[in-house]
């Protein structure tokens, strides 16, 4: 008798909450289209694995302040299924945007569906997802890794243009299978491949980490006696490398050229000290980029589906001038 | 000693491997007042994964497993840079990172012994737990220090040596004179064969099965030490990530069984000494870092069939070579330290 009274109950909430869905629904082109003066945008961010992403957080929510975008954000702890939830509760709230960093590429049709039905527009930031119906989101604002590459070849090409003797490289890649990782070491690899005398005579991953780095450079340094360069896929595990040459007795920066990527600030102080050569930026600093492109989206203006995130490179004068103003 | 020769063999062909890529692999200089080399590396990366390995030991002797000491070694490290950068000591430092670490330790013995929890799960709680507290510890970023006495601990030399290989040594000097020449290694033994048959004969069970995890945890902290020290920086996300499986595993290929009831340290140097040199290997000969993965499963894999007697029987009867000792005849020699 219980079982059947409570299931009845249960049956008769569950009729009312699929109402308040729908009548939720429909309200919400209303609100979002209302042309309040404020927008207020849920912002999902990935979690505060790294130095890296702390400054993009603080970025995101500095940005908003100054827009005077009203931010409501929560941290996913590195999983898909809080971001998901963050996700659903932003359209509850009836948010006039959302934006996210998608912890992994895969699996947010359903939810962006919801966002796109809610009529709720969605931006990506930093990171991509794989889904094939690109109307999903608006734009994807973050770093291009291939030009990241590219750009750390160019400068190899250029400090080398004189010489005619080969040139050793090696490489050490970020985790394997990663978009930066295999982006990087694409991009790089397509400028310096114009040219035979610049070889990659190993490359092995380092896991983004200064503890691999340093392992992985201490063999690389006993296999092959002659490296002209270092090329790491972050500043990270270019340290730890720097420390291994160091003990190998020779002169990071000197012997062997080091070029590296993200621009972290113990990168730049390495950089100001002459140990790396030159450094390409990732720059996590794309919050007044993202509020831009939000207000513009609110206002139904159109935005490109690819936005590039804003960055430059270092040489060693370069970061003695701006060490001390670095945010991250 | 017959045990241990596998993984004798296994190690010297990946050691001969080497040197067809590497022809000066075995070469050994003096460079600034210290040894340098690739076995130099092997060893000096090496440490740190004994040391956890050695614990790692001890808990599996008894019966139990310890999952968290990737974290214990994140927690440490991270502790200690922490402490550096806010100008405390190099020994206050490592006094409370090594303390705090023995308390975790302790808890876990604590769990498994007067709670009664699963080991695999009372250390899983710290597994991630303390990786978070790690996190807590670094606010989420890399502490970066400069300070040449702590560098000494896992980047340093001592009378031309590594200084992290000698303090391997020490601490495998202290642990095999404790369990092989007192009684504690028989009770540990004995503990992991019934803990409770070893109550009732007398033996402090409880006090014996905290203490090898609270072991386990000081031995995860100074390796944690080593690894921050080694690079000079904390990095709470992947300091000592994995660290439990490889331990595990170097326990394993060493011939110590995971049932508990008996054990063996040299056979843990040995297992540890062949994952390290595997790593190196890869380095060395450049296997594409794609099939990295796969080539170390294949040659763990290989390490772990050619250990097995009733494996080797197997294929030495199918060649018609003379039989081997029966596998019952081998489980029962005694280990030795």
């Amino acid at each position: 008798m219980f079982k059947r009274i409570s299931a009845l109950v249960l049956a008769g909430l569950t009729a009312m909450s699929v109402a308040a869905c729908g009548s939720g629904g429909s309200t919400t082109a209303g609100t979002s289209g209302g042309g309040d003066s404020t927008i207020t945008m849920g912002f999902s961010q990935v979690g505060a694995e790294s130095g890296w992403r702390t400054a993009n957080t603080k970025s995101v929510q500095d940005a908003a302040k100054n827009a005077g975008i009203e931010l409501k954000f929560s941290d996913a702890q590195q999983k898909q299924e809080n971001q998901i939830k963050a996700i659903r509760s932003y359209i509850q709230q009836k948010v006039d945007v959302i934006a996210f960093s998608p912890v992994v590429e895969s699996g947010w049709d359903t939810v962006l569906k919801e966002a796109q039905n809610a009529k709720i527009p969605v931006i990506l930031t930093d990171r991509a997802v794989d889904s094939k119906d690109t109307s999903l989101y608006k734009t994807f604002l973050g770093s291009d890794f291939v030009e990241e590459g590219r750009k750390a070849g160019k400068w190899l090409v250029e400090e080398y243009k004189d010489s005619k003797d080969p040139v050793n490289i090696v490489e050490l890649q970020g985790t394997t299978g990663s978009a930066p990782a295999n982006d990087r070491k694409a991009g790089f690899q397509e400028i310096i491949q114009a040219d035979p005398k610049f070889k990659i005579i190993a490359s092995q991953t380092g896991d983004f980490t200064r503890a691999k780095g340093k392992e992985v450079m201490e063999a690389f340094l006993k296999s092959n006696p002659d490296i002209d360069v270092l090329y790491a896929h972050n500043d990270d595990m270019g340290l730890g490398a720097i420390e291994a040459i160091e003990g190998a007795g020779k002169v990071p920066g000197k012997d062997i050229k080091i070029i590296t990527v993200d621009a972290v600030k113990d990168g730049m102080q390495a950089l100001a000290d002459g140990k790396i050569n030159f450094i390409v930026e990732c720059s996590p600093l794309l919050g007044p980029q993202l509020m831009d492109l939000a207000k513009k989206v609110v206002k139904g203006e159109q935005v490109p589906a690819r936005v590039v995130t804003e960055e430059t490179t270092f040489t060693q004068e370069q970061a003695k001038e701006v060490l001390s103003s670095r945010q991250y | 000693m017959r045990r241990l020769l596998w993984p004798v063999v296994v190690l010297v062909l990946l050691l001969v491997l080497n040197v067809f890529f590497t022809p000066s692999f075995f070469s050994i200089e003096v460079k600034d007042g210290h040894l340098y080399g690739s076995l130099i590396d092997i060893l000096r990366f090496g440490a740190p994964l004994i040391l956890v390995s050695l614990g790692m030991t001890l808990v599996i002797a008894t019966g139990g497993i310890d999952l968290s000491v990737g974290s214990v070694v994140a927690i440490a490290g991270a502790l200690a840079c922490l402490q550096i950068s806010q100008d405390a000591s190099v020994f206050t430092a490592v006094v409370l990172a090594l303390g705090l670490s023995v308390v975790l330790g302790a808890w876990n013995g604590f769990l498994v012994a007067a709670v009664g929890i699963q080991p695999i799960i009372a250390t899983l709680i710290l597994m991630v737990a303390g990786r978070g507290l790690a996190q807590l510890i670094t606010d989420g970023q890399i502490i970066t220090i400069n300070s040449p006495e702590y560098k000494l601990i896992g980047g340093g030399y001592w009378l031309t040596l590594p200084f992290s290989v000698i303090l391997v040594i020490i601490v495998l000097g202290i642990t095999a004179f404790l369990t092989r020449r007192l009684a504690l290694g028989m009770l540990i033994e004995s503990v992991g064969g019934n803990a409770e048959a070893s109550r009732l004969a007398g033996i402090r069970s409880r006090g014996i099965i905290i203490m090898v995890y609270a072991f386990a945890a000081l031995c995860a902290g100074v390796a944690g030490l080593m690894i921050s020290s080694n690079v000079s920086s904390a990095d709470g996300n992947n300091a000592g990530l994995w660290i439990e499986l490889d331990a595990i595993l170097a326990v394993v290929i060493g011939g110590t069984s995971l049932s508990g009831g008996r054990f063996s340290l040299s056979g843990t140097v040995l297992g540890a000494l062949i994952i390290q040199t595997l790593t190196t290997t890869i380095y060395s000969i450049g296997v594409p870092p794609e099939t990295t993965l796969l080539f170390k499963a294949l040659v763990v894999t290989a390490v772990c069939l050619i250990q097995s007697p009733s494996f080797r029987a197997k294929v030495f009867r199918r060649r018609g070579r003379t039989a081997p000792p029966s596998p019952a005849a081998e489980e029962k020699v005694r280990v030795t330290a």
